[in-house]
């Protein structure tokens, strides 16, 4: 349980006003041999790929990726749940780089398994509080102008084993309960003007076609604002765990709400306290209470790599990434620390930085194999700082179960083993 | 993002005749907003396109099964505590258990009161739901696991009726739930639910302007994933359901 006494690496990017010396502790890159060196068989000799033909174009009309790549998967935790149909998986974030999910790793959550539902059965009813009570086919509503935009969604529960200590070691399990995809649907105001409504409409309920004949309540204000019923995503028709042939898509917001197979909303004028924002996704406080319609998924981040599943391998030059997001904006910067939170510095964010998306960020930094403590802290467009789990369970308690956003710490050992830890 | 006018290809049609733009719906970013959307959402209303259909009456009571606190969408109907214990018995109890107290990882539905504030709350129907139309709903929606949606109201009456007793807010087996008297049945933790207010008791979250340089003393790790044990089986152990 030793902490080093001093900053334990070094960054290309200076440390903000840490006067830390140039060029300290650099690990030598690779040991000097004695014998000379031999030539390397993969270049001298020809490898079959060089020689015999690969397959054709026939071969492959939806292409899968590399079978070297075949420990990039989806995991579950089987203890977690009863159930495989009413259960989660974990996308393999520390394998993953960029924003964009690719659609066959995005995590699944569901409550009565996958609907298997052909698009030329499905329906779309709008009723209650309407002038006119509608039903659409998918055709219908891909006739109707449509929308492009980048979300992430991330379950309520994302983190949530983590309330009461470090317990699970990896990225994938302690933060996995996200994804983020180029949706393709229609605004939700689109449909609804179609139906016209009433004056009184206050809420919507938003229901699936699936075992669990998902419901959720969503207020009218958010639907007519940025809510989409996607039917594609990354390019292509939903994926059948993700809701085909049409999903609610409530950016910002916690996973459940975005209804997956939807098939019908009701407008009302109140809520209808249904079971997933009653029994779940209300978070019980330490004094007896709970909060409830906590929709928005505050600013969050974590280290990908390295990460438990992810460890250094070398000293020397080492790229540290992550991911940062926020529901109620976009992410203005990010911090990492390498010494447990006594000296931060910005990390490097690269690509696309979109509302209620997943940023990437990095940080280029040299090791010299001392251990680590490597956290992320976010800031968003609002102006919210990413809180220590310490200053959540203060105010929340340890069983509130949702809404964990606390900030991770990874432990780098001397070997580059790493470890999810909590410090004090 | 309004669909640019074309002109129609059809043989016979002026080359002029155009297609109506699709609604112009707003492409400018909304601002970032702290709080929940601003009421309206001052969207420009989209103009009606007229694609789908009228909806049938017989469609939306096939799939209007929705029951709220306030009884709306309760169906007629009724039944006892003792019928539902019967049903409850066949289809139910070999995952919730003969009493609700659940077999296995399998949901709890009874007992708990007063274990909210303690170390490890056990969430159920009596201890935790704030509504009784919740029960009525869900169970008629999505139980028995499996089999959903196969329960007729006046089973589901009589299974709400039983989960009333096992959890101790009805006494009496002859006692008869109906959707005359549901809304005058109040579950014992509904006033402890408030809707989110995050903005203000978590106020210090925002604007602060964090330390960057020697913000700390001495780090000691204080917890380990390596070595917390987490026993599968274990009732305590967190559970997604």
């Amino acid at each position: 349980m030793t902490s080093s006494k001093t900053s334990p690496a070094l960054s290309r990017r200076r440390f903000l006003g840490a006067a830390t010396a140039a060029g300290a502790g650099l690990a030598a890159a690779g040991s000097a041999r004695a014998e000379a060196p031999k030539p390397d068989p993969l270049i001298t000799d020809v490898q079959d790929w060089n020689r015999y033909l690969g397959e054709g174009v026939d071969k492959r009309p939806y292409g899968t990726p590399s079978r070297f790549e075949k420990h990039v998967v989806r995991r579950d935790v089987s203890w977690l749940t009863a159930s495989p149909e009413s259960s989660v998986n974990f996308t393999p974030l520390h394998e993953l780089d960029g924003i964009i999910t690719p659609s066959g790793l995005c995590f699944e959550r569901h409550h009565g398994g996958i609907a298997d539902i052909d698009p030329a059965s499905h329906r779309l009813m709008i009723h209650g509080l309407v002038d006119k009570p509608l039903v659409f086919t998918m055709e219908d509503i891909k006739r109707m102008p449509r929308e492009n935009r980048v979300h992430f969604l991330e379950c309520a529960a994302n983190s949530g084993m983590e309330w009461r200590g470090a317990q699970l070691n990896g990225c994938q399990f302690t933060h996995g309960m996200v994804h983020n995809v180029m949706y393709t649907g229609v605004p939700l105001r689109v449909l609804l003007a179609e139906a016209g409504l009433k004056p009184n409409a206050k809420w919507l309920m938003l229901e699936g076609a699936d075992a669990s004949g998902m419901n959720r309540s969503l207020p009218v204000e958010k639907a007519l604002d940025d809510v989409l019923i996607a039917f594609a995503m990354n390019g292509e028709a939903l994926r059948p765990e993700q809701g085909y042939p049409l999903r609610a898509v409530i950016p910002g917001w916690e996973g459940n709400l975005w209804v997956k197979w939807l098939r019908r909303i009701e407008v009302g004028d109140m809520p209808w306290q249904a079971r997933e924002e009653t029994s779940k996704y209300t978070d019980l406080l330490a004094d007896g209470r709970s909060r409830r319609f906590t929709f928005f998924m505050d600013a969050k981040s974590v280290v990908t790599n390295p990460s438990p599943q992810a460890p250094l391998k070398h000293k020397g030059s080492n790229v540290l990434s992550g991911l940062a997001w926020s529901g109620r904006g976009t992410i203005k910067r990010v911090d990492v620390t390498l010494d447990g939170g006594r000296n931060w510095q910005h990390a490097r964010i690269d690509g696309p930085v979109l509302e209620k998306s997943l940023t990437r960020f990095y940080v280029d930094f040299d090791w010299n194999g001392q251990p680590l403590l490597i956290q992320s802290r976010a800031m968003d467009s609002t102006g919210y700082v990413q809180p220590t789990k310490e200053e959540l369970r203060k105010i929340r308690g340890t069983n509130s179960i949702y809404h964990n956003n606390g900030i991770q710490t990874w432990h780098v050992k001397a070997n580059g083993e790493t470890e999810n830890v909590e410090i004090g | 993002m309004s669909r640019s006018a074309r002109p129609l290809l059809f043989a016979g049609l002026l080359a002029t005749a155009m297609l109506a733009a699709g609604p112009l719906i707003a492409q400018g970013k909304p601002a970032p907003k702290p709080a929940a959307p601003a009421a309206g959402a001052a969207a420009a209303q989209p103009k009606k396109l007229g694609l789908g259909r009228e909806a049938l009456p017989e469609e939306i009571k096939a799939w209007d099964i929705d029951v709220r606190p306030d009884g709306h969408g309760l169906p007629p109907g009724k039944g006892t505590v003792k019928q539902g214990d019967e049903i409850f018995q066949t289809q139910c109890a070999s995952c919730h258990g003969e009493f609700g107290q659940g077999n296995g990882r399998w949901p709890v539905l009874a007992g708990g009161q007063g274990s909210l504030t303690s170390d490890r709350p056990e969430k159920t129907i009596g201890s935790f739901w704030p509504d009784l139309s919740t029960v009525f709903d869900y169970v008629h929606r999505a139980m028995p696991y499996g089999n959903a949606q196969s329960l007729t109201p006046d089973e589901t009456y009589a299974l709400t009726a039983y989960l009333l007793y096992l959890n101790d807010i009805v006494k009496d087996e002859e006692f008869e739930l109906s959707d005359k008297n549901f809304t005058s049945v109040k579950l014992p933790n509904a006033a402890t639910f408030y809707d989110d207010d995050r903005e203000k008791t978590e106020k210090g979250f925002w604007g602060k302007e964090p330390c960057m340089v020697n913000c700390r003393g001495e780090v000691k790790i204080t917890g380990r994933a390596a070595v917390l044990d987490v026993t599968p089986d274990s009732k305590t152990a967190p559970k997604v359901d």
